[in-house]
């Protein structure tokens, strides 16, 4: 471990993006205590631990290069997979939560109308 | 030890630490099962942040390794929970 061979803007930039990326984190699971309900909660939460996930991994790039000595490029890979895969689980449990108050509030009866081929 | 990088590391694990508890409190007493099942993949995402976060603190290349397993294993996780509560069943024949 060679901590003190970091030159002085990527000890900055690293901090800068660590700290910005926890307090995103720390703001979007704050909102989804905070918020009424699950859309909002949902919306708070989506926003701020993405950009926050989206921060860390640009410190771990930039620190790892530089303990490297070459570009590591591994932590692409986590973002391109959150990239592509957040919106799915969102986007599934949105459906749930709008499915399930509409059978709430309508009763038993109302069936999906809207979705004629569900996946 | 010099520069703030050391610093830093601590504020975000004491950060995000303190993110997984507001998460955790939310998957304890949310109304919905929606809700639950968000705080849950929140909290997946928080402990990959934090595991992002000591990778920096340790020099280390085995927690990248660790990170993208719990990417993985969170969204299966939560996909097949959010398509549960969706469908009644995951595998749909």
């Amino acid at each position: 471990m060679t901590m003190n061979e970091i030159p002085f803007w990527a000890d900055l930039l690293g901090s800068l993006l660590l700290i910005s990326g926890s307090l995103l984190t720390l703001i979007g699971s704050l909102g989804l205590l905070r918020l009424p309900n699950l859309f909002t909660r949902m919306h708070g939460i989506t926003l701020g631990n993405t950009l926050g996930l989206g921060c860390v991994l640009l410190a771990s790039i930039l620190i790892a290069s530089i303990h490297a000595g070459r570009f590591v490029f591994q932590e692409v890979l986590i973002t391109l997979f959150m990239i592509s895969t957040s919106p799915v689980t969102t986007i599934l449990l949105m459906r749930s939560g709008i499915y399930r108050k509409r059978v709430e509030a309508g009763g038993k009866t109302a069936e999906r109308q809207d979705s004629p081929n569900p996946g | 030890m010099n520069g703030m990088l050391p610093w830093a590391i601590s504020f975000a694990l004491i950060a995000v630490a303190l993110a997984m508890i507001f998460a955790a409190i939310r998957l304890l007493r949310g109304p919905a099962a929606e809700d639950r099942v968000l705080a849950l993949d929140t909290l997946y995402v928080n402990s990959m942040i934090m595991v992002l976060t000591l990778g920096i603190q340790f020099g280390s290349r085995f927690y990248f390794d660790i990170a993208l397993l719990i990417a993985l294993f969170g969204f299966v996780g939560s996909a097949a929970m959010a398509k549960f509560l969706l469908r009644g069943e995951v595998i749909e024949p």
